[in-house]
Protein backbone atom coordinates (compact mmCIF):
# COMPACT_ATOMS: atom_id res chain seq x y z
CA UNK A 1 0.00 0.00 0.00
CA UNK A 2 1.40 3.53 -1.22
CA UNK A 3 1.72 6.06 1.22
CA UNK A 4 -1.21 8.20 -0.78
CA UNK A 5 -3.36 5.35 -0.07
CA UNK A 6 -2.59 5.26 3.40
CA UNK A 7 -3.01 8.79 3.81
CA UNK A 8 -6.06 8.64 2.27
CA UNK A 9 -7.17 5.96 4.20
CA UNK A 10 -6.86 7.45 7.76
CA UNK A 11 -8.20 10.90 6.71
CA UNK A 12 -11.53 10.40 7.86
CA UNK A 13 -10.67 9.30 10.82
CA UNK A 14 -9.31 12.88 11.58
CA UNK A 15 -11.59 14.86 9.74
CA UNK A 16 -14.65 17.22 11.15
CA UNK A 17 -16.99 14.57 13.04
CA UNK A 18 -14.23 11.81 12.89
CA UNK A 19 -13.08 9.92 16.16
CA UNK A 20 -10.00 11.82 16.19
CA UNK A 21 -10.87 15.04 14.74
CA UNK A 22 -9.78 17.00 17.55
CA UNK A 23 -6.60 16.18 15.84
CA UNK A 24 -6.51 17.46 12.19
CA UNK A 25 -4.24 20.24 12.57
CA UNK A 26 -1.62 17.67 13.22
CA UNK A 27 -2.63 15.30 10.52
CA UNK A 28 -2.79 18.33 7.95
CA UNK A 29 0.19 19.28 9.25
CA UNK A 30 1.93 15.96 8.53
CA UNK A 31 0.13 15.61 5.06
CA UNK A 32 0.98 18.59 3.42
CA UNK A 33 4.52 17.74 4.96
CA UNK A 34 4.46 14.69 3.00
CA UNK A 35 2.61 15.98 -0.08
CA UNK A 36 1.97 19.00 -2.29
CA UNK A 37 -1.97 20.17 -1.05
CA UNK A 38 -4.10 20.11 -3.74
CA UNK A 39 -6.73 22.71 -2.73
CA UNK A 40 -6.38 25.94 -3.67
CA UNK A 41 -7.46 29.33 -2.84
CA UNK A 42 -10.69 30.51 -2.65
CA UNK A 43 -11.32 33.81 -2.14
CA UNK A 44 -9.41 36.72 -1.91
CA UNK A 45 -6.57 38.21 -4.39
CA UNK A 46 -3.79 35.71 -4.18
CA UNK A 47 -0.40 35.51 -6.58
CA UNK A 48 0.41 32.08 -7.46
CA UNK A 49 3.94 31.27 -6.84
CA UNK A 50 5.97 28.45 -6.13
CA UNK A 51 7.17 30.08 -2.65
CA UNK A 52 5.40 29.45 0.21
CA UNK A 53 6.21 29.62 4.21
CA UNK A 54 7.49 25.88 3.73
CA UNK A 55 9.81 26.61 1.44
CA UNK A 56 11.01 29.92 2.48
CA UNK A 57 11.16 28.78 6.21
CA UNK A 58 13.67 25.32 4.57
CA UNK A 59 15.88 27.91 2.82
CA UNK A 60 16.50 29.99 6.36
CA UNK A 61 17.15 26.58 8.02
CA UNK A 62 19.56 25.71 4.78
CA UNK A 63 21.43 29.01 5.30
CA UNK A 64 21.92 28.41 8.89
CA UNK A 65 23.27 25.01 8.45
CA UNK A 66 26.82 26.55 7.84
CA UNK A 67 27.34 28.79 11.25
CA UNK A 68 25.49 25.44 13.24
CA UNK A 69 27.79 23.08 11.76
CA UNK A 70 30.80 25.64 12.72
CA UNK A 71 29.48 26.50 16.15
CA UNK A 72 29.48 22.41 17.23
CA UNK A 73 33.16 22.35 15.72
CA UNK A 74 33.84 25.44 17.60
CA UNK A 75 32.65 24.13 21.19
CA UNK A 76 35.29 21.51 20.77
CA UNK A 77 38.06 23.42 19.81
CA UNK A 78 37.29 25.50 22.44
CA UNK A 79 37.06 22.76 24.51
CA UNK A 80 41.06 21.71 24.16
CA UNK A 81 39.64 18.86 21.91
CA UNK A 82 42.09 17.96 18.98
CA UNK A 83 41.38 17.01 15.52
CA UNK A 84 38.61 17.88 13.93
CA UNK A 85 35.66 15.28 13.40
CA UNK A 86 36.23 14.39 17.47
CA UNK A 87 36.13 18.19 18.01
CA UNK A 88 32.54 18.88 16.15
CA UNK A 89 31.63 15.42 17.74
CA UNK A 90 31.72 16.88 21.01
CA UNK A 91 29.90 19.86 20.17
CA UNK A 92 27.38 18.13 18.84
CA UNK A 93 26.59 15.99 21.66
CA UNK A 94 26.27 19.28 23.64
CA UNK A 95 24.14 21.25 20.97
CA UNK A 96 21.37 18.31 20.16
CA UNK A 97 19.93 18.45 23.59
CA UNK A 98 19.19 21.90 23.35
CA UNK A 99 18.19 21.62 19.82
CA UNK A 100 15.91 18.49 20.82
CA UNK A 101 14.14 20.95 23.94
CA UNK A 102 13.52 24.13 21.88
CA UNK A 103 11.65 22.11 19.09
CA UNK A 104 9.73 19.60 21.42
CA UNK A 105 8.78 22.69 23.39
CA UNK A 106 8.07 25.09 20.84
CA UNK A 107 5.82 22.69 18.64
CA UNK A 108 3.98 20.87 21.32
CA UNK A 109 2.45 24.37 22.51
CA UNK A 110 2.19 25.70 18.11
CA UNK A 111 0.49 21.94 17.55
CA UNK A 112 -2.15 22.58 20.83
CA UNK A 113 -2.87 26.34 19.56
CA UNK A 114 -3.45 25.25 16.30
CA UNK A 115 -6.16 22.49 17.53
CA UNK A 116 -7.58 24.94 19.73
CA UNK A 117 -7.57 27.78 17.35
CA UNK A 118 -8.48 25.11 14.61
CA UNK A 119 -6.45 26.75 12.21
CA UNK A 120 -3.11 25.57 10.02
CA UNK A 121 0.32 24.71 11.53
CA UNK A 122 2.68 27.15 10.51
CA UNK A 123 6.08 25.99 9.60
CA UNK A 124 7.87 29.13 11.03
CA UNK A 125 8.88 27.23 14.19
CA UNK A 126 11.16 25.40 11.91
CA UNK A 127 13.42 28.31 12.01
CA UNK A 128 12.51 29.78 15.72
CA UNK A 129 13.47 26.24 16.86
CA UNK A 130 17.23 26.49 15.41
CA UNK A 131 17.76 29.88 16.12
CA UNK A 132 17.01 29.72 19.71
CA UNK A 133 19.68 27.09 20.32
CA UNK A 134 21.63 29.10 18.32
CA UNK A 135 21.54 31.88 20.41
CA UNK A 136 22.04 31.00 23.97
CA UNK A 137 25.07 30.03 25.43
CA UNK A 138 26.14 26.23 25.85
CA UNK A 139 26.32 25.74 29.45
CA UNK A 140 22.52 26.60 29.55
CA UNK A 141 20.23 24.11 31.55
CA UNK A 142 17.78 22.83 29.32
CA UNK A 143 14.77 23.62 31.79
CA UNK A 144 15.79 27.16 30.55
CA UNK A 145 15.69 26.79 26.77
CA UNK A 146 12.26 25.02 27.49
CA UNK A 147 10.89 27.95 29.39
CA UNK A 148 11.88 30.79 27.09
CA UNK A 149 10.74 28.93 24.03
CA UNK A 150 7.93 28.42 26.10
CA UNK A 151 7.53 32.15 26.54
CA UNK A 152 8.21 33.33 23.26
CA UNK A 153 6.08 31.19 21.44
CA UNK A 154 3.26 32.11 24.22
CA UNK A 155 3.40 35.64 24.42
CA UNK A 156 5.77 36.56 21.84
CA UNK A 157 3.44 34.87 19.04
CA UNK A 158 0.47 33.41 20.15
CA UNK A 159 -1.07 35.74 21.88
CA UNK A 160 -0.82 38.08 18.79
CA UNK A 161 -2.48 35.34 16.30
CA UNK A 162 0.35 33.03 15.79
CA UNK A 163 3.00 32.93 12.83
CA UNK A 164 3.09 36.45 11.26
CA UNK A 165 1.03 38.01 13.34
CA UNK A 166 3.85 38.58 16.17
CA UNK A 167 5.46 42.16 16.71
CA UNK A 168 8.85 40.58 18.14
CA UNK A 169 11.41 38.50 16.42
CA UNK A 170 10.42 35.00 18.50
CA UNK A 171 13.98 33.57 19.26
CA UNK A 172 15.02 37.14 20.52
CA UNK A 173 12.62 37.65 22.70
CA UNK A 174 13.37 33.70 23.91
CA UNK A 175 16.58 35.26 24.08
CA UNK A 176 15.98 38.42 26.33
CA UNK A 177 13.59 36.45 28.31
CA UNK A 178 16.70 33.81 29.43
CA UNK A 179 19.19 36.98 29.70
CA UNK A 180 16.76 39.10 32.24
CA UNK A 181 15.30 35.98 34.40
CA UNK A 182 18.64 34.19 35.06
CA UNK A 183 21.35 36.70 34.53
CA UNK A 184 23.91 34.68 35.86
CA UNK A 185 23.37 31.39 33.61
CA UNK A 186 23.20 33.46 30.56
CA UNK A 187 26.05 35.72 31.07
CA UNK A 188 29.53 36.82 32.63
CA UNK A 189 32.12 34.49 32.49
CA UNK A 190 31.55 30.75 33.03
CA UNK A 191 29.02 30.21 31.24
CA UNK A 192 30.75 29.88 27.30
CA UNK A 193 32.90 26.83 27.71
CA UNK A 194 31.42 23.24 27.49
CA UNK A 195 33.49 21.62 29.93
CA UNK A 196 33.29 23.83 32.98
CA UNK A 197 36.38 26.66 31.68
CA UNK A 198 35.74 30.17 32.25
CA UNK A 199 36.89 32.63 30.43
CA UNK A 200 35.78 36.14 29.12
CA UNK A 201 33.97 35.90 25.47
CA UNK A 202 36.30 38.33 22.64
CA UNK A 203 33.44 41.38 23.12
CA UNK A 204 33.58 41.30 27.32
CA UNK A 205 37.45 41.45 26.78
CA UNK A 206 36.55 44.92 24.07
CA UNK A 207 34.49 46.31 26.78
CA UNK A 208 36.20 46.00 29.98
CA UNK A 209 40.39 46.05 28.78
CA UNK A 210 39.74 47.30 25.24
CA UNK A 211 41.42 44.33 23.34
CA UNK A 212 41.17 41.12 23.32
CA UNK A 213 42.98 37.70 23.09
CA UNK A 214 42.42 36.84 19.91
CA UNK A 215 43.51 37.97 16.06
CA UNK A 216 40.79 39.56 14.12
CA UNK A 217 41.39 37.07 12.06
CA UNK A 218 40.46 34.34 14.31
CA UNK A 219 37.43 36.08 14.88
CA UNK A 220 36.23 36.16 11.26
CA UNK A 221 36.59 32.73 11.67
CA UNK A 222 35.17 31.73 14.41
CA UNK A 223 37.71 30.38 16.99
CA UNK A 224 36.57 32.43 19.61
CA UNK A 225 34.10 31.44 22.76
CA UNK A 226 31.01 32.56 22.44
CA UNK A 227 26.82 31.59 21.74
CA UNK A 228 27.04 28.43 19.57
CA UNK A 229 25.87 29.79 15.90
CA UNK A 230 27.18 33.66 16.69
CA UNK A 231 31.02 33.12 16.73
CA UNK A 232 31.85 32.82 13.00
CA UNK A 233 31.70 35.23 10.69
CA UNK A 234 32.56 33.62 7.90
CA UNK A 235 30.08 30.97 8.38
CA UNK A 236 27.13 33.08 8.76
CA UNK A 237 28.08 35.35 4.89
CA UNK A 238 27.77 31.93 3.50
CA UNK A 239 24.20 32.12 5.12
CA UNK A 240 23.90 35.27 3.93
CA UNK A 241 24.97 34.62 0.43
CA UNK A 242 22.48 32.00 0.79
CA UNK A 243 19.16 34.11 1.83
CA UNK A 244 20.63 37.17 -0.93
CA UNK A 245 21.13 34.52 -3.85
CA UNK A 246 17.44 33.19 -2.75
CA UNK A 247 15.83 36.43 -2.33
CA UNK A 248 14.55 35.46 1.39
CA UNK A 249 16.29 38.04 2.88
CA UNK A 250 16.15 41.92 2.26
CA UNK A 251 19.87 43.11 1.11
CA UNK A 252 18.67 46.60 1.79
CA UNK A 253 18.29 45.46 5.86
CA UNK A 254 21.52 42.97 5.67
CA UNK A 255 23.68 46.30 4.27
CA UNK A 256 22.49 48.94 6.34
CA UNK A 257 23.19 47.13 9.63
CA UNK A 258 26.60 46.68 8.44
CA UNK A 259 26.15 50.25 7.89
CA UNK A 260 24.55 52.02 10.85
CA UNK A 261 27.24 49.50 13.13
CA UNK A 262 30.41 50.78 11.05
CA UNK A 263 29.56 54.42 11.45
CA UNK A 264 28.65 54.75 14.80
CA UNK A 265 31.50 52.18 15.26
CA UNK A 266 34.19 55.11 13.04
CA UNK A 267 32.09 57.43 15.11
CA UNK A 268 32.87 56.58 19.19
CA UNK A 269 36.35 55.38 17.92
CA UNK A 270 36.66 58.99 16.64
CA UNK A 271 35.52 60.19 19.67
CA UNK A 272 38.10 58.36 21.53
CA UNK A 273 35.28 56.01 23.60
CA UNK A 274 36.66 52.65 21.93
CA UNK A 275 40.12 51.75 21.52
CA UNK A 276 40.23 49.22 18.92
CA UNK A 277 38.94 49.54 15.19
CA UNK A 278 35.75 50.20 14.41
CA UNK A 279 35.47 47.08 12.43
CA UNK A 280 35.85 44.85 15.34
CA UNK A 281 32.58 45.34 15.86
CA UNK A 282 31.43 43.31 13.18
CA UNK A 283 33.26 40.38 14.20
CA UNK A 284 32.81 39.84 17.58
CA UNK A 285 29.90 38.72 19.74
CA UNK A 286 26.07 38.70 17.82
CA UNK A 287 26.72 41.35 15.51
CA UNK A 288 26.64 39.77 12.03
CA UNK A 289 24.27 36.40 13.15
CA UNK A 290 22.11 39.28 14.10
CA UNK A 291 22.05 41.11 10.87
CA UNK A 292 21.74 38.32 8.96
CA UNK A 293 19.20 36.12 10.15
CA UNK A 294 17.28 38.08 13.50
CA UNK A 295 16.85 41.78 11.65
CA UNK A 296 15.98 40.19 8.25
CA UNK A 297 12.61 38.52 9.70
CA UNK A 298 10.11 39.39 7.27
CA UNK A 299 7.40 39.41 9.95
CA UNK A 300 9.24 41.99 12.41
CA UNK A 301 11.12 44.08 10.17
CA UNK A 302 10.04 47.54 8.06
CA UNK A 303 7.82 46.61 5.12
CA UNK A 304 8.77 49.53 2.56
CA UNK A 305 11.89 49.70 0.96
CA UNK A 306 12.63 53.49 2.22
CA UNK A 307 11.47 51.99 6.09
CA UNK A 308 13.99 48.93 5.08
CA UNK A 309 17.07 51.08 5.09
CA UNK A 310 15.94 53.19 8.12
CA UNK A 311 15.34 50.30 10.30
CA UNK A 312 18.19 48.41 9.57
CA UNK A 313 20.77 51.45 9.66
CA UNK A 314 18.86 52.01 13.71
CA UNK A 315 19.35 48.57 14.47
CA UNK A 316 23.04 48.55 13.54
CA UNK A 317 23.60 51.73 15.02
CA UNK A 318 21.72 51.03 18.20
CA UNK A 319 23.58 47.90 18.63
CA UNK A 320 26.86 49.75 18.59
CA UNK A 321 25.65 52.54 21.22
CA UNK A 322 24.71 49.96 23.38
CA UNK A 323 27.94 48.31 23.85
CA UNK A 324 30.25 51.25 23.78
CA UNK A 325 27.97 53.48 26.33
CA UNK A 326 26.04 50.83 28.37
CA UNK A 327 28.26 49.07 30.44
CA UNK A 328 25.50 46.97 31.76
CA UNK A 329 25.29 44.97 28.98
CA UNK A 330 28.16 44.17 26.71
CA UNK A 331 25.85 42.91 23.89
CA UNK A 332 23.43 45.44 22.39
CA UNK A 333 22.26 43.42 19.27
CA UNK A 334 19.01 41.78 20.72
CA UNK A 335 18.03 45.04 22.71
CA UNK A 336 18.54 47.47 19.38
CA UNK A 337 16.78 44.55 17.38
CA UNK A 338 13.71 44.20 19.73
CA UNK A 339 13.52 48.07 20.29
CA UNK A 340 13.18 48.75 16.45
CA UNK A 341 10.67 45.72 16.03
CA UNK A 342 8.63 47.93 17.93
CA UNK A 343 9.63 50.52 16.03
CA UNK A 344 9.25 49.12 12.72
CA UNK A 345 5.16 49.53 12.32
CA UNK A 346 5.74 52.97 12.77
CA UNK A 347 8.60 54.05 10.62
CA UNK A 348 6.43 52.36 7.48
CA UNK A 349 3.85 54.33 9.04
CA UNK A 350 5.77 57.44 8.07
CA UNK A 351 7.53 56.29 4.90
CA UNK A 352 3.58 55.60 3.95
CA UNK A 353 2.51 59.28 4.99
CA UNK A 354 5.12 60.67 3.03
CA UNK A 355 4.40 59.56 -0.24
CA UNK A 356 0.93 60.07 0.01
CA UNK A 357 1.58 63.88 0.75
CA UNK A 358 4.35 63.50 -2.15
CA UNK A 359 1.74 61.95 -4.81
CA UNK A 360 -0.97 64.56 -3.69
CA UNK A 361 1.29 67.16 -4.46
CA UNK A 362 1.89 66.11 -7.61
CA UNK A 363 -1.76 65.94 -8.18
CA UNK A 364 -2.50 69.33 -7.40
CA UNK A 365 0.76 70.41 -9.57
CA UNK A 366 -1.02 68.88 -12.78
CA UNK A 367 -4.14 70.87 -11.65
CA UNK B 1 -30.70 43.24 45.33
CA UNK B 2 -29.19 46.11 44.11
CA UNK B 3 -27.06 46.02 46.64
CA UNK B 4 -26.09 42.85 46.06
CA UNK B 5 -25.57 43.35 42.74
CA UNK B 6 -23.32 46.86 43.40
CA UNK B 7 -20.70 45.04 45.45
CA UNK B 8 -20.14 41.98 43.21
CA UNK B 9 -19.95 43.95 40.07
CA UNK B 10 -16.74 45.71 40.45
CA UNK B 11 -15.20 42.16 41.92
CA UNK B 12 -15.23 40.56 38.45
CA UNK B 13 -17.49 41.97 35.68
CA UNK B 14 -16.61 45.26 35.77
CA UNK B 15 -13.30 44.97 37.62
CA UNK B 16 -11.46 48.37 37.79
CA UNK B 17 -8.47 46.86 36.58
CA UNK B 18 -8.32 43.94 34.22
CA UNK B 19 -12.15 46.12 32.63
CA UNK B 20 -11.38 49.57 32.74
CA UNK B 21 -8.04 48.82 32.95
CA UNK B 22 -7.69 52.01 35.85
CA UNK B 23 -4.76 51.70 38.57
CA UNK B 24 -1.81 49.82 35.87
CA UNK B 25 0.86 51.93 37.06
CA UNK B 26 0.56 51.25 40.69
CA UNK B 27 -0.22 47.49 40.01
CA UNK B 28 2.88 47.64 38.21
CA UNK B 29 4.70 49.11 40.99
CA UNK B 30 4.06 47.65 44.14
CA UNK B 31 3.32 44.22 43.28
CA UNK B 32 7.13 42.76 43.38
CA UNK B 33 5.91 41.15 46.87
CA UNK B 34 2.24 40.34 48.29
CA UNK B 35 2.82 42.73 51.55
CA UNK B 36 2.69 46.14 50.02
CA UNK B 37 0.55 44.73 47.77
CA UNK B 38 -2.20 43.42 50.09
CA UNK B 39 -1.76 47.61 52.14
CA UNK B 40 -2.02 48.90 48.98
CA UNK B 41 -4.71 47.40 48.02
CA UNK B 42 -6.28 48.14 51.35
CA UNK B 43 -5.46 51.31 51.55
CA UNK B 44 -6.52 52.01 48.23
CA UNK B 45 -10.02 50.64 49.44
CA UNK B 46 -10.30 52.88 52.28
CA UNK B 47 -9.72 55.93 50.45
CA UNK B 48 -12.28 54.90 47.82
CA UNK B 49 -14.99 53.89 50.23
CA UNK B 50 -14.58 57.14 52.17
CA UNK B 51 -14.13 59.14 48.95
CA UNK B 52 -17.43 58.06 47.70
CA UNK B 53 -19.00 58.33 51.22
CA UNK B 54 -18.17 61.42 52.18
CA UNK B 55 -18.93 63.25 48.22
CA UNK B 56 -21.98 61.69 48.84
CA UNK B 57 -23.21 63.26 51.43
CA UNK B 58 -22.32 66.76 49.99
CA UNK B 59 -23.20 65.96 46.59
CA UNK B 60 -26.35 68.33 46.93
CA UNK B 61 -24.35 71.35 48.78
CA UNK B 62 -21.33 71.47 46.03
CA UNK B 63 -21.87 73.33 43.08
CA UNK B 64 -21.09 71.49 39.81
CA UNK B 65 -18.80 74.13 38.60
CA UNK B 66 -15.92 73.49 41.27
CA UNK B 67 -16.89 69.79 42.35
CA UNK B 68 -13.19 68.85 41.14
CA UNK B 69 -11.50 70.83 43.47
CA UNK B 70 -13.49 69.84 46.46
CA UNK B 71 -13.44 66.15 45.38
CA UNK B 72 -9.46 66.41 45.58
CA UNK B 73 -9.63 68.02 48.90
CA UNK B 74 -11.74 65.48 50.39
CA UNK B 75 -9.17 62.77 48.43
CA UNK B 76 -6.20 64.29 50.06
CA UNK B 77 -7.09 64.22 53.22
CA UNK B 78 -7.73 61.06 53.05
CA UNK B 79 -4.54 59.85 51.87
CA UNK B 80 -3.21 61.83 54.23
CA UNK B 81 -4.39 59.75 56.67
CA UNK B 82 -3.76 56.75 55.42
CA UNK B 83 0.03 57.76 54.88
CA UNK B 84 0.32 58.92 58.50
CA UNK B 85 -1.08 55.66 59.83
CA UNK B 86 1.18 53.54 57.72
CA UNK B 87 4.05 55.72 58.80
CA UNK B 88 3.01 55.39 62.65
CA UNK B 89 2.02 51.62 62.99
CA UNK B 90 3.93 49.78 59.57
CA UNK B 91 7.19 51.53 59.19
CA UNK B 92 8.73 48.79 56.98
CA UNK B 93 5.67 48.95 54.62
CA UNK B 94 5.31 52.26 54.21
CA UNK B 95 8.98 52.21 53.25
CA UNK B 96 8.65 50.05 50.50
CA UNK B 97 5.67 51.91 49.45
CA UNK B 98 7.66 55.14 49.27
CA UNK B 99 5.67 57.71 47.00
CA UNK B 100 3.21 55.46 45.83
CA UNK B 101 1.08 56.16 49.05
CA UNK B 102 1.03 59.77 48.08
CA UNK B 103 0.17 58.84 44.49
CA UNK B 104 -3.42 57.08 45.69
CA UNK B 105 -4.34 60.80 44.58
CA UNK B 106 -3.79 59.97 40.89
CA UNK B 107 -5.06 56.67 41.35
CA UNK B 108 -7.86 57.10 38.40
CA UNK B 109 -10.05 54.19 40.43
CA UNK B 110 -11.06 56.84 43.23
CA UNK B 111 -11.72 60.20 41.45
CA UNK B 112 -13.55 57.82 38.69
CA UNK B 113 -16.11 56.27 41.54
CA UNK B 114 -16.48 59.83 42.77
CA UNK B 115 -17.58 61.13 39.52
CA UNK B 116 -19.58 58.46 38.12
CA UNK B 117 -21.36 57.01 40.95
CA UNK B 118 -21.03 59.18 44.26
CA UNK B 119 -22.09 62.07 43.12
CA UNK B 120 -25.82 60.86 41.91
CA UNK B 121 -26.32 58.04 43.91
CA UNK B 122 -26.65 57.91 48.25
CA UNK B 123 -24.33 57.65 50.90
CA UNK B 124 -24.73 53.80 51.75
CA UNK B 125 -24.79 52.84 48.19
CA UNK B 126 -21.74 55.19 47.06
CA UNK B 127 -19.75 53.39 50.76
CA UNK B 128 -20.27 50.13 49.09
CA UNK B 129 -19.53 50.49 45.77
CA UNK B 130 -16.25 52.38 46.87
CA UNK B 131 -15.36 48.88 49.26
CA UNK B 132 -16.31 46.85 45.81
CA UNK B 133 -14.05 48.81 43.68
CA UNK B 134 -11.31 48.89 45.71
CA UNK B 135 -11.17 45.59 46.61
CA UNK B 136 -11.60 44.80 43.11
CA UNK B 137 -8.20 46.41 42.65
CA UNK B 138 -6.71 44.88 46.22
CA UNK B 139 -7.64 41.20 44.68
CA UNK B 140 -5.72 41.91 41.55
CA UNK B 141 -2.57 43.53 43.09
CA UNK B 142 -2.65 40.41 45.08
CA UNK B 143 -3.10 38.31 42.89
CA UNK B 144 -0.07 39.87 40.38
CA UNK B 145 1.75 40.25 43.90
CA UNK B 146 1.43 36.05 44.30
CA UNK B 147 2.69 35.00 41.27
CA UNK B 148 5.52 37.64 41.19
CA UNK B 149 6.67 36.80 44.41
CA UNK B 150 6.36 33.10 44.29
CA UNK B 151 8.16 32.67 41.13
CA UNK B 152 10.54 35.54 41.57
CA UNK B 153 11.71 34.98 45.32
CA UNK B 154 10.34 31.83 46.19
CA UNK B 155 8.58 33.28 49.01
CA UNK B 156 4.80 34.27 49.92
CA UNK B 157 4.81 36.80 52.45
CA UNK B 158 8.61 37.00 53.24
CA UNK B 159 8.46 33.20 54.05
CA UNK B 160 9.82 30.29 51.74
CA UNK B 161 7.92 28.61 49.84
CA UNK B 162 10.01 26.86 46.85
CA UNK B 163 12.77 25.59 48.09
CA UNK B 164 16.45 25.50 47.54
CA UNK B 165 15.71 23.77 43.81
CA UNK B 166 14.23 26.42 42.64
CA UNK B 167 16.24 29.18 40.81
CA UNK B 168 14.46 32.12 41.29
CA UNK B 169 13.25 34.10 38.33
CA UNK B 170 14.99 37.57 38.21
CA UNK B 171 12.81 38.70 35.06
CA UNK B 172 9.16 38.29 37.59
CA UNK B 173 10.90 41.20 39.69
CA UNK B 174 10.99 43.65 36.56
CA UNK B 175 7.60 45.75 36.05
CA UNK B 176 7.25 44.37 32.56
CA UNK B 177 6.44 40.93 33.43
CA UNK B 178 3.78 42.90 36.01
CA UNK B 179 2.11 44.15 32.70
CA UNK B 180 2.30 40.45 31.10
CA UNK B 181 0.61 39.00 34.22
CA UNK B 182 -2.16 41.42 33.76
CA UNK B 183 -2.52 40.48 30.78
CA UNK B 184 -2.76 36.75 31.32
CA UNK B 185 -5.29 37.20 33.61
CA UNK B 186 -7.28 39.50 31.27
CA UNK B 187 -6.95 36.48 28.90
CA UNK B 188 -8.52 34.56 31.25
CA UNK B 189 -10.49 36.54 32.63
CA UNK B 190 -12.78 37.47 29.12
CA UNK B 191 -12.03 33.40 27.83
CA UNK B 192 -14.80 33.10 30.93
CA UNK B 193 -17.07 36.08 29.95
CA UNK B 194 -17.33 35.84 26.55
CA UNK B 195 -19.72 38.97 26.22
CA UNK B 196 -16.47 41.03 27.30
CA UNK B 197 -14.25 40.04 23.89
CA UNK B 198 -14.09 42.68 21.57
CA UNK B 199 -15.19 41.94 18.12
Amino acid sequence: MGLRQFVDKIKPTFSEGGKLGFLHSTFEGFETFLFVPNTTTSKGAHIRDCNDIKRVMIVVVLALIPAMLFGMYNLGYQAGIEGILPAFWFGFLKMLPMIIVSYVTGLAIEFAFAQKRKHEINEGFLVTGLLIPMVMPVSVPLWIVALSTAFAVIIGKEVFGGTGMNVFNPALLARAFAFFAYTPQMSGEAVWYADGATGATALEQLSTTGAMQWSALDAFIGLIPGSMGETSTLAILIGAAILLFTGVASWRIMLSVFVGGLAFGYLFDAVGLTEFPAYYHLLVGGFAFGAVFMATDPVTSAQTNTGKWIYGFMVGALAILIRVINPAYPEGMMLSILFMNALAPLIDYFVVERNIARRKKLIKNVK
Amino acid sequence: MKLSKNFTNPLAANNPVIVQILGICSALAVTVKMEPALVMGLSVTFVCAFSNLIMSLLRNGVPSRIRIIVQLVVIATLVIVVDQFLRAYMYDVSKQLSVYVGLIITNCIVMGRVEAFALGNKPWDAFVDGVANGLGYAFILVLVAFFRELFGSGELFGIEILGDWYTPNALMLFPPMALIIIGCIIWVHRTINKDLQEK
